[in-house]
């Protein structure tokens, strides 16, 4: 056998004076990168098992561990890095494809971080959201042309629409993809907090049926788990056309992670592999589009808005006029940072495009159509803080998904590993001593005070800038600004540079 | 037993018809002079059996669940898209995509289907989706087929025309199709073992086939008295070892 050149990525370092060699870090590492050593009668460490998850330094109860990246350099050179020439390393001893979880992680510019918000001074005084009223709520879906009331003083024959308290709905991701107890959790806050639960392809689990007013049921290509009365569970229906971590691909849940739960929610048999096909093969054209549309309305009587998710690629707007023309009530656009429980590296890091640059070009052609009445827009991929929120809704969105920031509430590190399944937080796992980590009441209320957070924030940004309902920020570019940005990304953007 | 003309109405209406009377307690609804409208039974969840008279549009009786079907002409595409129960009945011919994701209730076509028929159809546990056709099928033919059984017999078919197209069972990995007559190996996807019935396989395409038989009125034995091949898939992974970790 050829040596296969591994080296750790991540080293551990165990402080000796402190290590009261309780064995905690082997109990919680899922990779089994701690040991206790009978012979040495003291733990060691299995440095290339580690994927740096931080599970075992949060819970050292005399904080005696430190993880650091391997300080071992190669050669310098911009351009064979240490992680190309490692890449080349992996495939040369599997010959597969490499495989990644959650977000692009790429030094790309992030154009969130160059733009700037407005605050009122002197004229339009600002308003202090704790003692007066701040209007967030959203409805998202398609609005008539003209408004007419009946006798009662109701509204005539208004589409359906999704009320949101917040403008934050939780993403997409699929039971399988994520544990129960990460689904309980979101699906909880999304109840409680008057937001979106969304059940990516992995089905209706029997115990997330309760949240239906608060659950979008999502049709993917595998159509997992979809019939009649899943369709009519949620409070509405979305059709993934594409994802931002993978556009154009389709996506594999291996056998592994289908145990008797997955098995039944997503109505395949246990251990089988989950295949997505790329595209679905009822949807060749904008006008098969329309008749998936029109066929999830009819089954669920016109009761529910439609929403299209798509990835953020080249001709994003073009596409957008052609999923609104199709009879969508909500266009998702996700970003090409957006997170992913497996991806091909090579996919998820070169394919797609920026949100916010999607963002405005959508938004500024639906306008040009005469079409962005007709339907709501969301943008996800990614969404890090409120700050991204309320720049998203200037630009011209009307929510945001939220989904690895929801994960990071409960506990995820960011470490990347989520298509192992040996996620030590409960979240990326079927295991069921993993899953059991991860309280859903607990984890529920730690989203819970995230978003809480986070819309204390986005009121006190919109009191700063004399604004007390967010309708009034919508698409209003003129409260952003630009900083060190070119002036073709201010014309796509439709936003000054700062100083003008 | 209700009736409703259909001339000249629009399938939102039309369907809407179809729900009040489902709704009202109606059984059994005989469609008159269908023509092209698209989702009738979509969504169906009552035992109740349409009789359509006309050649209904796309995507009839997707996300079905229980109702049943007779199609006195031909169907177009999509027909029994995602369905989970029920059965439909065409003496006809039918397009494209015929039974995606279906994954259960019973589809019986007299004559030819398009391109894509059964893809991605599965099955799970007592929710075995089964396709008969008596005619001839065209490309991708049961890609992705996940579970159910496909039946496809080319009966009455001019002597130089294929039974079936090629890419039949492209990324299979689950379920059993059953082809009368031969396919090449070029035919089907490498995911796809080809090969002969054993007794178990005949006794089991006997069932399937009876009930087909006496809806079009054909001789069971005579349609089972060929050279029959199976195609079943090489592995329940074929994507397994794809990937480096």
């Amino acid at each position: 056998m050829s040596l296969d050149y591994k080296v750790p990525e991540f080293i551990i370092e165990r402080d000796r004076d402190k290590c009261i060699d309780c064995q905690v870090c082997e109990r919680q590492c899922a990779n089994q990168v701690h040991i206790y050593d009978q012979d040495l009668e003291k733990m060691v460490a299995q440095d290339i098992d580690c994927v740096n998850c931080q599970r075992c330094v949060k819970l050292c109860p005399t904080n005696a561990l430190t993880i650091r990246e391997n300080p071992s350099e190669y050669k310098k050179n911009k351009n064979w890095t240490g992680n190309m020439i490692e890449n080349i390393q992996k495939q040369a001893a599997s010959g597969g494809i490499l495989l990644t979880g959650m977000g692009n992680p790429t030094a790309k510019k992030i154009y969130w971080d160059h733009i700037l918000l407005n605050a009122s001074q002197v004229t339009n005084p600002s308003i202090d959201p704790l003692r007066e009223p701040m209007e967030l709520k959203t409805f998202l879906g398609r609005k008539p042309d003209q408004i007419e009331f009946d006798e009662s003083g109701e509204l005539k024959d208004l589409p359906p629409q999704l009320e949101l308290d917040i403008p934050i709905m939780f993403g997409a991701m699929s039971f399988g993809s994520i544990s129960i107890n990460a689904c309980k959790s979101l699906a909880q806050a999304a109840s409680d907090l008057g937001l979106m639960y969304n059940t990516g392809e992995g089905g209706f689990h029997e115990d997330l049926y309760q949240h239906g007013e608060r659950t979008i049921v999502q049709v993917a290509s595998g159509r997992f788990g979809v019939h009649n009365e899943y369709l009519n569970a949620g409070a509405a229906v979305e059709i993934k056309v594409g994802q931002g971590a993978k556009p154009g691909i389709g996506g594999h849940l291996p056998g592994e992670k289908v145990g008797a739960e997955v098995s039944k929610t997503r109505m395949i048999p246990k251990g089988s592999d989950a295949l997505s096909p790329a595209p679905h093969h009822d949807i060749y054209s904008i006008e098969d589009l329309r008749q998936l549309i029109y066929a999830l309305k009819e089954a669920t009587d016109y009761k529910k808005p439609v929403s299209v998710k798509i990835a953020a690629v080249h001709n994003v707007a073009a596409i957008a006029t052609g999923i609104a023309s199709a009879g969508a009530d909500i266009i998702a656009i996700d970003g090409y940072r957006g997170g992913t429980g497996a991806a091909p590296t090579m996919i998820r890091d070169n394919v797609g495009i920026p949100v916010e640059l999607a963002l405005a070009a959508v938004d500024d052609r639906l306008r040009q159509e005469e079409l962005r009445k007709n339907v709501s827009l969301v943008v996800s991929g990614s969404i890090r803080n409120s700050a991204d929120i309320v720049k998203a809704i200037a630009l011209g969105a009307d929510a945001v998904y939220v989904a690895s920031a929801a994960l990071i509430s409960l506990g995820c590190h960011m470490c990347q590993k989520c298509y192992t399944g040996k996620c030590n937080w409960g979240i990326a796992t079927q295991r069921p001593e993993l899953v059991k980590r991860l309280n859903p009441e607990v984890g529920a209320q730690r989203v819970k005070n995230l978003i809480t957070g986070w819309s204390h924030e986005i009121k006190e940004i919109l009191g700063g800038m004399g604004i007390n309902a967010l309708e009034s920020l919508r698409g209003n570019r003129l409260m952003l600004r630009g900083i060190d940005l070119t002036d073709k990304e201010l014309e796509i953007l439709g936003i000054k540079h700062a100083g003008k | 037993m209700a009736v409703i003309d259909a001339q000249g109405v629009y399938y939102r209406e039309l369907n809407q018809r179809i729900k009040e009377l489902l709704a009202r307690g109606e059984r059994e609804i005989t469609l008159n002079n269908i023509n092209g409208q698209r989702y009738i039974g979509d969504g169906l969840t009552e035992q109740a059996k349409l009789i359509i008279n006309g050649t209904p549009g796309n995507d009839l009786a997707a996300f079905g669940n229980g109702a049943e079907l007779v199609i006195n002409g031909n169907g177009q595409d999509g027909i029994a898209n995602t369905m989970n129960g029920g059965q439909i009945i065409i003496h006809g011919s039918v397009g494209d995509t015929l039974g995606y994701s279906m994954r259960g209730g019973e589809v019986y076509v007299k004559g030819d289907v398009g391109y894509r028929v059964g893809i991605h159809m599965k099955g799970y546990q007592d929710k075995q989706p089964l396709i008969i056709i008596g005619g001839t099928a065209g490309d991708f033919f049961g890609e992705y087929m996940a579970g159910g059984r496909m039946i496809l017999l080319g009966l009455d078919r001019a002597e130089a025309q294929d039974i079936v197209g090629n890419y039949v069972g492209a990324g299979m990995h689950g379920g059993v199709i059953y082809i009368r007559g031969q396919v090449e190996d070029y035919q089907v996807g490498q995911e796809v073992k080809i090969s002969g019935l054993d007794e178990d396989d005949r006794k089991e395409l006997k069932g399937y086939l009876s009930g087909y038989c006496q809806e079009f009125d054909y001789d069971l034995e005579e349609v089972l008295n060929a050279e029959f091949c199976k195609l079943a898939p090489c592995s329940a992974r074929p994507y397994g070892n794809l990937y480096a970790y």
